[in-house]
């Protein structure tokens, strides 16, 4: 007899544990042919609330990781995503994507990491400034992560929105829930078992799926998520988002980018989830000798 | 007993009679070849002269193994083929495939640190633990943090269109022999250049075991070429009419030669030289922390660091405390095996080095200054020296103008912040200096003041590869790390 295959259960990934849902709902997204995938965890509301506590929780000690350290830890997700690309591949392909599409999203995924891993200790030298204030003051501005961010992924591939979305967040020292596409979870998930595999603690990023439509209202409501990015078309989502938003004035970006094209990454995707800190600090006066020598 | 016992220099003995068992780092797993040739096209080849000479030890003079002596010819060979891979690969390759390479360096460089530092010290006579915790994972992370750049050089230079100058000549001291290297190779393979790089003649071995890596990352045959040799291996390499930039580091001598050198021609010139750099103590620094920073900035390395806070200045109501706390920190450093785990001070790095300080110690006695060397043992072979202080320094003494590279400090006092600015920019050097104060104020007062391409306050002889350095005046032009390190390898147009 042929030996049976062990199925993989999807499960929601939560300050580096892969909890189910704590509702205990699923859902079943279909392949192309209308065959269901896969059982997948159909978060609820108290699901982020849940994955929120975890990210506020890692958010420090991770926004101090020197730049370099966290450029390392990115750099080794691209590894982890090398070594599994087959798997990802795969899951794409049941997920209805043919073979070329799916290996050029993976490749690009991975070379996104190493491109975005190599921004973790520059962007500041992009965006900081020495300000020559008229006064006797040393006066410099630097970026600082805002903290807990909500990312709602593209719905429409797999692998690259997710990517695109959460690389930019946590390069710059931010911690995030995001939320997968609802189409295709499967890949999600196998990402967070590679995040959870590449020194990248637990709760710097947490995995939901489930329904934008359900969990959008949470994503602008709750006062301990600092920023919301919105990656998808959805227009009366990011109207409600925008609205709700303003509760604990969070910082709401709307993207509307195809992150499967090369060209789709630049630096200024980690510059807004920062925000500018200003220092002042007296120069002495002290002493005529001149530096002119 | 262990031969490491120490004479103490107070009554308070801070070793409280305790001794340090000799923990050396084993070098059972370090296989080295009985001879190293040219790195020229992704292939190790002999010189075309067939000449060699000997790389040695210099903790114990025994000869480590032979090294390829390269000519013109050679040099030729090298140039051509960094020509050849410029041309058909390294430019026209995607910057990202370009950062993928350079990634991969960094990578197995760090699969082999401890190999690497091992061998480091070795050939240099530097301590383990400086080669194993700083020389080495250093230069892996200037090649990660370059790696990075490959691809983002539109954002390092906006509004530009940013090319590769070509092949690069770089020539490299034996201070700290790998992660010069790295200082050069990596900006300059991130910006599309193609290299030749000639190491210090006393210190080639990591530059060959770097080249095996290279070979190992599978990186396009003559992107990277590593010919060793002379002065005069040096020389064909500047004077060779194919190439676009020379990166020098080293003596600010030799620095002029070269300089003169490619004066009339197309060629780049980025210099970073020698120093005699103001290490400055006021009476309000934390004075304990001070002394440790004090010992650092001129004792790391055997002092053969050309940022090296050579020139102590410190305020003259603290100066007894300091000078005192001085020998007595003296007291407890460990002299000897570079291998040794506790070794502060390891090995001078060659005989000519041993023979030069010599002279200079001598001489500062004889212009009337007062010696003061530091109570440690010495091994019975190799070439050490130990930890030497001058008091009664006049500004205008030779052992306060010129760069001594050893571990030999000269002590000066001031009163006024006016007095010590002056006596710290009286100097044709302007590499680096350091503050030690508890004010902010006066600190960014004195780093507005002082000419030096880097100030350290309450702090010395850091380095990291986000941070430009490079000097002044005669400690030449040109920044390396950083966003400003790239500059010396970009046409912007």
């Amino acid at each position: 007899m042929a030996r049976l295959e062990v199925l993989k259960t999807y499960k929601l990934y939560i300050g580096g544990q892969f909890p189910r849902s704590e509702s205990g709902r699923y859902y079943t997204p279909l392949d192309q042919a209308g065959n269901p995938i896969a059982n997948v965890s159909l978060s609820s509301k108290k699901d982020l609330k849940n994955a929120v506590v975890a990210a506020r929780k890692a958010f420090g000690a991770w926004s101090e990781r020197a730049p370099f350290n966290r450029g390392q830890i990115c750099y080794r997700i691209a590894e982890m995503l090398e070594g599994r690309k087959a798997q990802f591949i795969d899951e794409l392909v049941k997920q209805g994507y043919d073979q070329t599409q799916a290996e050029a999203e993976v490749h690009l995924a991975i070379d996104r990491c190493v491109y975005y891993a190599g921004w973790c200790d520059k962007y500041q030298q992009i965006f900081s400034a020495v300000n020559p204030v008229a006064s006797p003051h040393i006066n410099f501005s630097t970026l600082v992560p805002m903290g807990v961010v909500g990312l709602i992924a593209p719905q429409k591939n797999g692998l690259i929105g997710l990517i695109s979305t959460v690389l930019p967040c946590i390069c710059g020292g931010n911690s995030c829930v995001v939320l997968a596409s609802e189409k295709f979870p499967l890949t999600a998930i196998t990402c967070a078992e590679v995040l959870a595999t590449s020194d990248l603690p637990a709760g710097v990023v947490n995995v939901l799926t489930g329904s934008e439509d359900e969990l959008v209202d949470g994503f602008h409501s709750h006062m301990d998520i600092n920023a919301v990015v919105y990656a998808n078309g959805h227009t009366e989502n990011a109207t409600m988002l925008a609205k709700g938003a303003a509760v604990n004035v969070k910082r709401l970006f709307v993207y509307d980018i195809d992150f499967s094209v090369e060209s789709a990454e630049n630096p200024y995707l980690i510059a807004d989830l920062q925000e500018v800190k200003t220092v002042w600090h007296p120069i002495e006066q002290v002493g005529g000798a001149t530096s002119s020598y | 007993m262990t031969t490491n016992n120490k004479q103490m220099a107070t009554d308070f003995d801070v070793n409280g009679g305790w001794n340090y068992a000799p923990s050396p780092e084993s070098t059972k797993h370090i296989q080295l070849k009985p001879r190293y040739e040219l790195f020229i096209g992704g292939a190790f080849v002999p010189p075309t002269a067939n000449r060699y000479f000997d790389t040695i030890n210099p903790a114990d003079e025994s000869v480590l193994t032979q090294i390829a002596y390269a000519d013109e010819t050679d040099v030729d060979l090298a140039v051509t083929a960094a020509r050849k891979a410029y041309t058909t690969v390294w430019s026209v390759i995607s910057p990202k495939e370009r950062a993928k390479y350079i990634y991969r360096i960094a990578r197995i460089m760090q699969e082999k640190a401890r190999e690497l530092a091992i061998v480091e010290s070795l050939d240099t006579g530097k301590p383990i633990r400086e080669s194993r915790d700083i020389d080495i994972p250093l230069a892996c992370n200037y090649f990660f943090y370059y790696a990075g750049w490959a691809d983002k050089l539109a954002y390092a230079f906006p509004n530009r269109t940013v090319a590769p100058l070509g092949v690069a000549g770089q020539i490299i001291p034996w201070n700290f022999p790998l992660l010069m290297a790295a200082w050069k190779i990596a900006p300059a393979l991130a910006t599309g250049n193609t290299v030749v790089l000639k190491p210090a003649e006393t210190t080639p071995l990591t530059a060959m075991l770097l080249a095996e890596i290279i070979q190992e990352a599978q990186l396009p045959a003559g992107v990277v070429n590593i010919i060793t040799g002379h002065g005069d291996t040096g020389a064909a390499l500047v004077n060779h009419p194919d190439i676009n930039k020379i990166a020098f580091t080293g003596s600010t001598a030799v620095g002029k030669l070269i300089q003169q050198a490619v004066a009339g021609t197309n060629k780049k010139l980025t210099l970073e030289l020698g120093g005699k750099s103001a290490n400055i103590v006021f009476e309000d620094a934390a004075i304990d922390q001070a002394v440790e920073g004090i010992v650092n900035g001129i004792f790391f390395n055997q002092g053969h660091v050309c940022c090296a806070g050579s020139r102590l200045f410190v305020q003259e109501s603290v100066a007894d405390e300091v000078i005192q706390k001085m020998k007595d920190r003296l007291a407890s450093l460990y002299v000897g095996n570079p291998l040794d785990k506790n070794t502060d001070i390891g090995a001078i790095n060659s005989k000519a080095q041993f023979e030069n300080i010599q002279k200079y110690i001598a001489l500062g006695t004889q212009e009337g200054a007062t010696i003061y060397e530091g109570p440690c043992d010495l091994p019975a072979s190799g070439y050490f020296i130990r930890p030497t202080l001058f008091t009664d320094v006049a500004q205008s003494s030779v052992i306060a103008q010129e760069e001594i590279f050893g571990p030999v400090l000269t002590i000066q006092t001031f009163r006024t912040i006016d007095e010590v600015i002056q006596k710290a920019n009286n100097s044709p050097y302007g590499l680096a200096a350091g503050v030690w104060t508890e004010k902010g104020s006066r600190i960014f007062n004195l780093s507005t003041q002082l000419k030096a391409g880097v100030i350290w306050a309450n702090t010395y002889n850091k380095f990291d590869p986000t941070s430009p350095f490079g000097g002044f005046k005669e400690s030449g032009f040109g920044r390396e790390g950083g966003l400003h390190g790239l500059r010396g390898y970009v046409e912007l147009s």
